[in-house]
């Protein structure tokens, strides 16, 4: 009886440990608030703080905006060439207690991506874009990576480790 | 959305909602901006009362009208913010120019 219940809680353990999404969606603002959102919702197996929820739908919402606003603005309009066609790519990943997650557009890409995690840098003023949302990526997760070619796309993965696993682990 | 704009003498008042993205910041900034043109307003009060999320475009919003009204002398107000708006805005160093009060 023991050993089935330990290899039954070895197997719900194992179900948590991995676990993959892929999402892609339309690249207009209402979306923005859905991709937190299904984050969020994706991550609450591994029984996140509320602090830690804040985090990464701050930093998912900061890289969805750029991917729409700045990956596909007026003057590139993607491989559609239709303004609210193109897609943004969400990929998030569990593995053990780390949540990867990568945000990709298809768009107009970045010439100096050193330039453009400057915080308060901006290409954008006049849609009062603040130029933090690089620095919101970089505060709120624990590592991040911009891979950009011009007129190849963005990339970006994020990745953030989740605490109360380890602690679980440690109990049993 | 209109209603949760209100004018108190020249003050300015904006109720944001639950959550302020760039979606939503779009709006609050265009009708701030008629509201400022319009009635001559000389200060801006930010109320977060309901705000549940914030991200950059939330700061966008709020340095966006501080330029507009520091050029005549106005000051921009945050008021009924939680820890993670105020953490949010501490980050970006906004508390040197917006009064974050409770």
């Amino acid at each position: 009886m023991e050993t089935e219940q330990k290899i039954k809680n070895e197997m719900k353990r194992n179900t948590l440990l991995e676990n993959e999404m892929r999402l892609s969606f339309d690249a207009v603002s209402v979306n923005e608030a859905f991709a937190r959102v299904a984050v969020a919702a994706f991550v609450t197996p591994l029984n996140p703080t509320v602090e830690e929820i804040s985090d990464i739908k701050t930093a998912v919402s900061e890289a969805v905006t750029n991917a729409i606003i700045h990956g596909y603005d007026e003057e590139f309009l993607g491989a559609t060439g239709q303004k609210g066609k193109n897609q943004v790519y969400l990929h998030c990943k569990i593995v053990e207690d780390v949540l990867h997650v990568e945000v990709q557009d298809t768009g107009k890409g970045i010439a100096d991506i050193d330039q453009a995690m400057e915080p308060l840098f901006t290409t954008r003023p006049d849609m009062d874009r603040s130029g933090m949302g690089f620095a919101f990526m970089e505060a709120f997760m624990d590592d991040l990576e911009v891979i950009s070619e011009p007129f190849q796309g963005t990339l970006v993965r994020m990745k953030k480790k989740l605490g109360t696993i380890s602690w679980i682990k440690q109990e049993e | 959305m209109e209603d949760n704009f209100k004018v108190i003498d020249n003050y300015l008042m904006v109720r944001m909602p639950e959550e302020v993205d760039h979606h939503k910041s779009v709006y609050i900034s265009k009708i701030a901006d008629e509201y400022i043109m319009k009635e001559g307003i000389g200060n801006v009060v930010f109320d977060f009362e309901t705000t549940r999320f914030m991200d950059s475009s939330g700061i966008g919003v709020i340095i966006g009208r501080y330029k507009k009204i520091s050029y005549f002398g106005g000051k921009v107000f945050a008021i009924n913010a939680d820890t993670r708006i105020k953490r949010t805005l501490m980050i970006c160093g906004l508390h040197k120019i917006v009064e974050i009060m409770e």
